[in-house]
Parts: C-alpha cells; structure tokens; sequence
C-alpha cells in the first residue's frame, strides 16, 4: 500500500539542527525529506522513500540491482544549486 | 506591492476604454507584431491557399502559469501548431485569446506574450488576431488561453485512423512524459526542485520532414493530455484494430522514469507538448525513423510497437517481463498519491 | 544495461518454475495483501503470465478502500468548516461520500490542498496561520510514524493551526480477523514490503506458526514479485509453510525501531472501524490524549458515523479476498472509473480499479 522510491541523499541539516532534514536526490528530481525515522542516515547514503520520510537506509549495490530503473547514471552531478 | 493598473490587471483592462487599447498596444501587440496583426483590422486578412484548408481550436489552461521549459504561452502557441501539424498540414495563421484574472502582475502578461511571440516565431507561424477580457478574481491560475489556427492541407495526404493496416509499425518521435512530470514537480505545494523540463515544441517542421520521407504514414498524433496511453487507446477505437506496444522499447529518461515512481504515475498517461505518435506501413517504418531521428525534434525517436489483428481490438502493453496488460485511456486528473 | 556483477535472476527462469512446479499442485489461492502489489501484478504483467491454477485475491491493503465510510463523510463534512483548510493525499480525493467526494467539494470551492508528504501540511500550516490545517491522516504502518514524527514536529514548533483525523490502520489485526473468521481458503500470503520495512519480517510469525500459512515479503519490482510467488509454489508443493523474505535490502526481522517508538510516543491502538468487515479490535491508531490538541475530532467535535455500504457495493466482500471484480453485478456497469461507487474502483490502488484498468474485463468481460 505504498510507494518508496529509492534515492541518494546529498545533503543533510548538521547534527544540532531543529530537524533532521535533508535532500534525496532521485536521478534530478530533488525532494526534502526526513531522516526522522532513519537517524543515522548521511550525505552519500541511499535511503528508500516514503511520503516525505526516508523510511530505511538502502545498500546502494543492492538497490541497483532491485530497482531496475536505476540507471547507472543515476545522480545528476551538474544539479544547480538553489540559492535557499 | 499596491495592485496599480499599471503594476496588475484590473477590471477596467477588459472595459474596451483606455486602458484596454494602452493594455494591447503597448503590451500584447508591440510583442506579437507581424504584417498580418499590424493593421489592427475586426478580422486579419489572409493570403489565398490552394487546396483544403484545416481549421483547429485549443484552450489552455495550466497550474502554474510558467514551469521549467516552457509557460501557458509557449504551450498555447505549440500546441495549436500541432494541432494543424498532426494532419500534415502547413499551418498559416494564429488567433489567441486572453482571458485574465484580475491581479494578475503585468509583468508576468508580458512575460507570457514574450513567450508566445517566441514561440510563434520558431513555428514560422504569425499570430495575427486576438482577443484579450478581465475577469474577476476566482482564485485560479490567472490566466487562461483559447487559440484557433488554420493550416493548408497537403495535397493528396490525409492521415486518419481509417488508413492503418494490421503489421503497420508505431513510433514515438522521443523521450516521453517531459511535460506532465515537470509541470507536476513544478507545483510549488509538492516541494520538488527538478531538472525536468516541458518538452513543448511546434513540430510541424518535424511532421512535414517524416512525410517528405515516407508516403505510407497513416496516422500521426500529439500525445498531449493522456499520453500515449490515450492516443494508442483512441486509435484502436478508431482503426478498429489491436496495438502492441513493448515497454522495453519505450524511450523514457531515468529522471522521467524516476520523478513517475516518485509521483505514482504512469508514463505513459502523462502529457507530452512536444512529441509525436506515427504510425507508418512497415516496409517504411525504418525510413520513418530515420527521418524522424534526422530532426533536431526527433533524434530519440523509436519504434515501440505494431498494428495486429485483434479481436475485440485491444491496445496491450508487452511489459518488460514478456506479460501483458490492457492500456486504456486514463481518468481524468492523475494526483501524487501515497499508495 | 549491465549493472557490473549481474545478481538478477531471469524473469523467464522464475516463470518457468512458477509454472513447473503448479503443475504439481491442485488450485492455489494467494492473498496479495497490499493495494500496490495489486496495482504492480497488473502493470508489471506478473499477473498474465501465472499459471491457471495459481490465483492470486486481493486483501485488505488498500487504505482507501479499508477507510469507513463514517471517516469519509467526517472529512467532506470538516471542509464546511470555517477558516479550514483540508490537506490529504491525492488517494482520498474521488472516494464518493454520503454527498460528493472531496474533489465535488474542491469543485465547489471547499480550500483542499493535494499532500505528498504530511510536512507539507505543516508548511502549509506554518504559512497560513489564519487557516485551521486538517489532515487526512490515512494509511498502515509504512505511513503512520510520517504523522506521528509530524505531531512531534508540530509540537515542537507549538503549532497552533493544525490537526489530523487519524484513519491509521495496521495490517497484522487485520489478517488476523479474517483468518479468524474461519472460512477463508487462502493458501498464503504475499505480504507487503513496504509495510515490513517498519514493522518487520518477524511480525508476522504467527501467520505460519498458528495459522500454518505459506508466507513471502516482497518488494513491486517484477523479479521480487515472481521470486516471492516461487517461494509461496515451492512451499505448498512442498508443504512446509514458512516465512520467506524476498525483499531483504530493504526489510530485517526487527523492522525499523525508531518508526515503531514513534508509534508508541504519540498513537494509542484502538479498535477501528474497516470498511465492511466491522470493527476490528486494536487495529488502527489514535492520538494518545497528551497530543490531544493535534487531534481533528477533538478540536472540531468531529464524529466518524456508522460505516455503510453503497446500495450494490461489494467492496467489503472484494478487500477480503471473498470476491474477485468482475463478479460483481455493478463492475463494468454502473461502476466504473469515471461514475465509481465504492472505493475499490476510485482508489489508484483498488482492486477494481486495477482489473477495470488493466484488466481486459471492460471489454471482454473476462479476467486476465
């Protein structure tokens, strides 16, 4: 009853910050999420999403070979920065 | 910022007094200008055209008004292009008409228009009369477009469902599912900072390059609201015949492919602005492609799949792991979900 | 594609022994419990290529489906409030109530706003603080300790302005009420991945241990899919009824414990009313009293009415496994996708959505 996306997280709010969110990069779509739930989850982890909230820490072998559709190119190195 | 005549559209701009004619001629018309516009007539004159004349209207109508690649305006533009173009005919003219919301900035009125005189200019197609009301504010988008265009058919060529045969190969000019997903990301309510972009484009150029090449093309369509999913759906209606489609062949991006798992759609019921569905015989349909892929518009074309018998006439998707399920057309608005 | 060291096994292989091995066997009648692997089986075309005698029925895993009508009818009613702004899934917008769906209610100008994460509810709540935030707060397991770790954020920034209608369920009461109710010939279980990554392989132990159930965890990739219902063939055929976990890069035993004490900090269980299958004790989740003032119910005085079928519907019979589509007199007729009656038809993830959608029954009358 649930759709998770695996994704790659590419930046996370320092240890001490009022919450701990993040950035999940999925092949150029990239998403606030919540590490609420998964605490030890850092920059450079893949992490399966649900509804906002990364849900469990992904081994990025693992869920290449699960996920068909990750292609090998998968993230986007020349992804803009935000000014936020 | 104090919502002045001059900084945002008000009710007085669609009064037809002052402000309305300051409105067009210092605004709309200055960006839109072409001789068929200038003279400012109740009707624009066109040149005479041999042979049938295609006649088309579209109303747009997007949330928001401007995403990546693209705006109400470039969209309004292309897609009323195509919409002459997917009959294979030589598009002539333009017509559009505004209908804006009270508040709406002028700033972004004139980045729209900009927007559409771009476009209009790579489709090589004038706008060359239009409309322009004000309507209260009901806490819409802003802004809504209706077009007309009219198109010279080509001589002795008339695409239709009617014309496919069973073996005849169906091609898709590119990457799909650009638009719908990047206009989806866009919205601000999702949170989602993407690279998609709209892939809205005028294709007539590339329609015109694939017939030059081919002369056993039998259908051609613009996979807009629906997908492809909708256009393959409609066209075993219309034909009377079954479709294959290999979800292996489908030319789908990974950040597309991605950005559907991510939302719980389905690329192929997601609106392309800048593709082209053909279906085309099968001796021709390498010639088909080839020509497609010699375009700057088309050079991720593929075939994906054929015309069969079938009875009743089913469009079917062979999936990936050889299974097979029905496509049919898509309901309405499709929604992020979570399930 | 070549993804270096290729651990994939071959669709085709597991095909071939799905089928070799059913050739063994009588009927076999599966639960795919949850509403994405419903959807899955059809799209990826799993469901096309099992054999006849493997049938696969639909649980109760779809929670718009399994939502009460009482829950429906409470929301559509809480956007006739003042200054309130609805925030829900796009899931519950078409679910028909007593009067209208939330999208007649958009329609006709009820301030409803489409989430895909409760945190945008927040924001949203945030930025507006004139407006009364409620959100729909649906779904099992996977999607509770979301809402409660949003609570906890809206605690933490004394958010004054918003408030859930908690429908949470849980999956495992629910499994437990059919099976319990005795006639029920499920041969096994294809249980839900994503439900597991919370909750764990192990919490279901007792559907092999008691009820002596051939079980399989599952991801909704094509591979996971036909992995997980070759473990569930070889376990019949071979009569030793275990639990299996296909889905291992993303479940444990254990589950994830941070999402489960989120859980115990600010739900209770309840017993909760499911859609035509009454009310089942302990099963679905409230807001424990300290969090009261986050609760919709408590802050509007919102009541869930009694549940209630649409004259017709056999939804209820249909999220049990009781009942396949296309068997239902309304399927295809009066209900369809674009004039639904019950929720299996309207949610993405129903039932009869999916066999209307994918299925050849709307033309055929048939069943894949």
């Amino acid at each position: 009853m649930c759709l998770a996306v695996p994704g790659k997280i590419v930046s996370r709010a320092p240890d001490g910050a009022d919450l701990p969110l993040g950035t999940v990069d999925f092949q150029g779509s990239r998403v606030e999420v919540s590490f609420a739930l998964v605490p030890d989850a850092a920059v450079g982890d893949w992490v399966l999403v649900h509804a906002g909230f990364a849900i469990t820490l992904l081994d990025e072998a693992e869920a290449r070979e699960t996920w068909h559709y990750l292609e090998e190119a998968g993230l986007v190195e020349s992804f803009p920065e935000s000014d936020s | 910022m104090k919502q002045t005549s001059s900084s945002h559209v008000v009710l007085a701009h669609g009064g037809g007094g002052e402000l309305t004619r300051k409105l067009l001629s210092e605004r709309v018309i200055p960006r839109l200008a072409n001789e068929f516009l200038d003279p400012l007539t109740d009707s624009a004159v066109l040149p005479a055209v041999e042979g049938e004349i295609c006649f088309t209207t579209d109303s747009y109508v997007v949330e928001p008004l401007i995403f990546p690649g693209g705006d109400i305006g470039r969209l309004a533009i292309c897609g009323t292009v195509n919409d002459l173009a997917v009959m294979g005919a030589r598009p002539l003219a333009l017509s559009v008409g505004l209908i804006l919301e009270e508040g709406l900035p002028l700033e972004l009125l004139d980045r729209v228009v900009d927007s559409m005189a771009a476009a209009a200019k790579e489709a090589a197609v004038p706008v060359v009369t239009g409309d322009t009301k004000v309507i209260e504010q009901r806490g819409g988008s802003g802004m809504t477009i209706t077009t007309a265009g009219v198109g010279a058919m080509r001589a002795g060529f008339r695409p239709g469902a009617g014309l496919i045969e069973a073996g005849d190969r169906v091609i898709v000019s590119g990457l799909i599912a650009e638009h719908g997903l990047a206009v989806m990301a866009a919205r601000e309510s999702l949170g989602i900072d993407s690279l998609l972009k709209s892939d809205a484009a005028p294709l007539a150029g590339l329609v015109k390059t694939v017939c030059d090449a081919c002369h056993t093309i039998r259908f051609v369509r613009d996979p807009t609201r629906g997908g492809v999913a909708g256009v393959v759906a409609d066209l075993v209606d219309d034909a009377a015949l079954g479709v294959e489609i290999e979800e292996s062949a489908l030319p789908i991006a990974p950040a597309v492919r991605h950005a559907a798992e991510l939302l719980g759609l389905d690329p192929l019921t997601v609106a392309n602005e800048g593709k082209i569905v053909i279906v085309v015989s099968e001796e021709d349909a390498e010639r088909a492609l080839e020509a497609c892929r010699s375009h700057p518009l088309g050079r991720a074309a593929t075939i994906v799949g054929r015309i069969v018998e079938s009875d009743p006439p089913l469009a079917e998707l062979i999936t990936r792991i050889g299974g097979r399920l029905v496509i049919q057309r898509p309901y309405g608005e499709e929604l992020p979900r979570i399930c | 594609m070549a993804v270096g060291k290729n651990l994939r096994e071959d669709p085709q292989v597991l095909i071939q022994a799905i089928n070799e091995i059913c050739l063994e066997l009588d009927t076999i009648r599966l639960m795919e419990v949850c509403g994405t692997h419903t959807v899955s089986l059809f799209r990826s075309g799993v469901r096309s290529l099992l054999p006849a005698n493997l049938r696969l029925v639909s649980g109760p895993g779809c929670p718009v489906c399994v939502t009460s009508q009482g829950y429906i009818d409470a929301a559509i009613d809480a956007t006739r409030l003042d200054n309130v702004t609805l925030c829900t899934y796009g899931d519950m917008l078409r679910v028909p109530g007593r009067a209208g769906s939330l999208e007649s209610r958009r329609a006709e100008g009820a301030a409803i706003e489409i989430c895909y994460s409760i945190r945008d509810a927040l924001r949203y709540a945030g930025a507006n603080k004139d407006r009364q935030v409620i959100f729909l707060s649906v779904g099992f397991e996977t999607t509770a300790p979301a809402a409660a770790q949003a609570v906890l954020e809206a605690e933490q920034k004394d958010l004054q302005n918003f408030t859930i209608l908690s429908g949470h369920k849980l999956v495992m009461p629910a499994l437990g009420a059919l099976l319990a109710s005795g006639d029920m010939p499920i041969d096994g279980f294809l249980l839900p991945g994503h439900v597991s990554v919370i909750i764990g392989s192990d919490a279901y132990a007792d559907l092999v241990d008691v009820h002596a159930k051939c079980c399989a965890v599952a991801g909704f990739e094509p591979l996971q899919m036909l992995s997980a219902i070759r473990a569930l063939a070889a376990q019949l055929r071979h009569g030793t009824p275990r639990l299996e976990n296909v889905y291992g890069v993303a479940v444990s035993g254990a589950g994830n414990r941070h999402a489960l004490s989120s859980l115990d900090r600010v739900f209770d269980e309840a017993d909760t009313v499911w859609r035509a299958m009454g009310t089942i004790p302990l099963s679905g989740l409230e807001l424990k009293d300290e969090f009261g003032r986050f609760d919709a119910r408590k802050r509007f005085g919102l009541t869930i009415g009694d549940d209630y079928d649409p004259p017709g519907c056999r939804c209820g019979e249909v999220i049990q496994g009781r009942l396949d589509p296309p068997d239902c007199a309304l399927f295809g007729a009066e209900c369809t996708h674009e004039q639904p009656i019950g929720p299996c038809m309207v949610s993405g993830e129903g039932t009869c959505a999916a066999w209307y959608r994918y299925g050849p029954a709307k033309t055929q009358g048939g069943r894949p």
